[in-house]
């Protein structure tokens, strides 16, 4: 892999960020918006004042991580979306580009984006509810890392999707975390859920990131198998989508049709 | 062509070609776009490529390309194959097409900039002004891309193309919807690029006055074969017209009533 490759289509989407309302808006405004709608949620359920149970941190923790890990799958499906859209493909990969590199760049573009939704949401949580996700350490931080993975493992999966079927799949691009999300115990713990569905949770690494991220806030220790849990899921979702990438974007090259996106 | 010395120390011409296609076939389901193509490219020449619509043209240039995968055959591009020296290749190569703009959404320089780094060009603002001067679009360089006209863009996907100094450059129908001037110009900078530079060019195009006015050698396929190839003058010659815009009529109308038959 060559860093000056990444490097040019990192600046690239730097170029277009520096102006674009609303790749501005999905960083920032969607998210905060969120945020505060989850904090006057928090502050009404903690004055109903529910035994021992605070709803500013698990809910505000809750869509602080939500966001993350939506903004990991995005980067990566909306970047590949990007030259679809300005049909830019041929222009791309006529230069000696390598996939790998591409995909390099659009993680590293994830990774970018959900440090500043983390700052962005982490500081106003604070700010707006006395909510400091930043008091429990680093035992946050390798939680975070998972999210990080799951969401870009979820975005070449949709990638893989719209290569092999066209556009009328790009809606899978914002909408197919959404179907993840409650089985992934993100605002409740998995006992909630019922038990016929449990094991679907488990099957998710975003379950164990979010049980993991609840028993940090509350025991404030971390939980090594839950992060364990997620480690190892995370490595099969990604070795597994990193393939069915690969072997898509293949299989549109033998039919011609890498140009024919639309 | 390669230039060299033999054992005796006299200057040689090596007949190597830059581009060698042997035996390539692409099928997609029960259709042959390509079907048993074979021809060479001699570094330093204008090359014409040239059939009817959906003789296997474009087929054909993405494969070279690397952007579909043969069925069977092979591509050696420098004495090399695409599969073990993707990088190096296309690092040597580059593609202009009216019909695949660059992003509209990036200013001119931005887009410029972006492909100079994706081919690792040194000095790259210095590489920019050069060539922005060559194509005389310093002006549009803050412009939005998708404000550029016809013109301005083929002037601006031929800066792109020549931002790597390419050794081949494939040109897919560059004066395609340019108005009689600018068509003229585009012609003479190609011309310009293979004097000034040396830079070898496959060029596909359905204008066979232009392509007799610049190309040194013309292929004919149809049906994704070889139907002819040669020296314009020689092949108008060679099949008795006046001009190679009857040649090509000849050729693919022979096609045609053989089909009929």
């Amino acid at each position: 892999m060559r860093w000056h490759r990444i490097n040019a289509l990192l600046i690239r989407h730097l170029y277009l960020y520096k102006r674009s309302m609303p790749r501005l808006m999905d960083v920032f405004f969607w998210p905060v918006t969120e945020l505060v709608l989850w904090g006057f949620i928090s502050v009404y359920i903690n004055k109903l004042n529910i035994g021992g149970f605070n709803a500013i941190t698990v809910l505000l923790g809750a869509i602080i991580f939500w966001d993350i890990m939506l903004q990991s799958q995005r980067a990566v499906s909306i970047a590949f979306l990007e030259d679809v859209w300005e049909r830019n493909f041929l222009n791309v990969f006529v230069t000696p580009l390598k996939l790998s590199e591409f995909v390099s760049s659009t993680v590293i573009l994830a990774f970018v984006r959900i440090i500043l939704v983390g700052v962005v949401m982490g500081v106003l949580g604070f700010l707006f509810y006395k909510f400091n996700l930043f008091q429990y350490g680093f035992y946050l931080i390798p939680f975070m890392l998972n999210l990080l993975v799951f969401g870009a493992a979820v975005g070449l999966f949709t990638t893989a999707l719209i290569l092999r079927y066209g556009t009328s799949a790009q809606v899978l691009a914002f909408g197919l975390l959404v179907l993840v999300q409650p089985f992934s115990a993100v605002f409740y713990p998995v006992s909630v859920l019922p038990h016929a569905v449990q094991w679907v949770a488990y099957i998710f690494p975003s379950t164990y990131v979010f049980e993991g991220m609840r028993a940090v806030i509350t025991t404030g220790s971390l939980p090594t198998v839950l992060l364990l849990g997620a480690i190892g899921l995370n490595v099969v979702y990604f070795v597994v989508m990193s393939w069915y990438f690969y072997r898509s974007f293949a299989v549109v090259k033998n039919k011609g049709k890498l140009l024919k996106l639309d | 062509m390669l230039a060299g010395k033999d054992v005796e120390g006299a200057i040689i011409l090596s007949t190597v070609p830059i581009l060698e296609i042997h035996n390539l076939v692409k099928e997609f389901g029960d259709v042959k776009a390509v079907n048993g193509l074979s021809f060479g490219v001699q570094e330093g020449t204008i090359t014409g490529l040239l059939g009817p619509n959906g003789a296997g043209k474009t087929t054909t240039i993405q494969m070279i390309l690397d952007l579909i995968t043969p069925t069977s055959g092979s591509i050696r591009i420098f004495g090399k194959d695409m599969k073990h020296h993707r990088e190096e290749i296309l690092g040597k190569i580059n593609f202009s097409s009216p019909y695949v703009a660059l992003p509209g959404n990036l200013r001119v320089w931005e887009n410029l900039k972006t492909f100079a780094r994706l081919y690792g060009v040194q000095n790259l603002d210095k590489k920019i002004d050069e060539l922005a001067d060559f194509f005389n679009i310093r002006k549009l360089l803050p412009r939005m891309t998708s404000t550029l006209s016809t013109g301005q863009l083929t002037r601006l996907n031929l800066t792109k193309a020549l931002l790597n100094n390419p050794k081949l450059l494939l040109l897919d129908e560059p004066t395609a919807s340019l108005d009689p001037d600018i068509a003229d110009k585009t012609r003479m900078m190609l011309k310009r690029i293979q004097k000034e530079r040396g830079v070898t060019i496959l060029y596909t195009s359905h204008n066979m006055q232009e392509v007799e006015e610049i190309c040194d050698e013309v292929i004919f396929i149809d049906q994704g074969k070889l139907k002819d190839r040669g020296i314009p003058a020689e092949l108008v010659k060679k099949y008795g017209h006046k001009d190679l815009n009857d040649v090509f009529l000849a050729i693919a109308r022979a096609n045609d009533n053989n089909q009929n038959d």
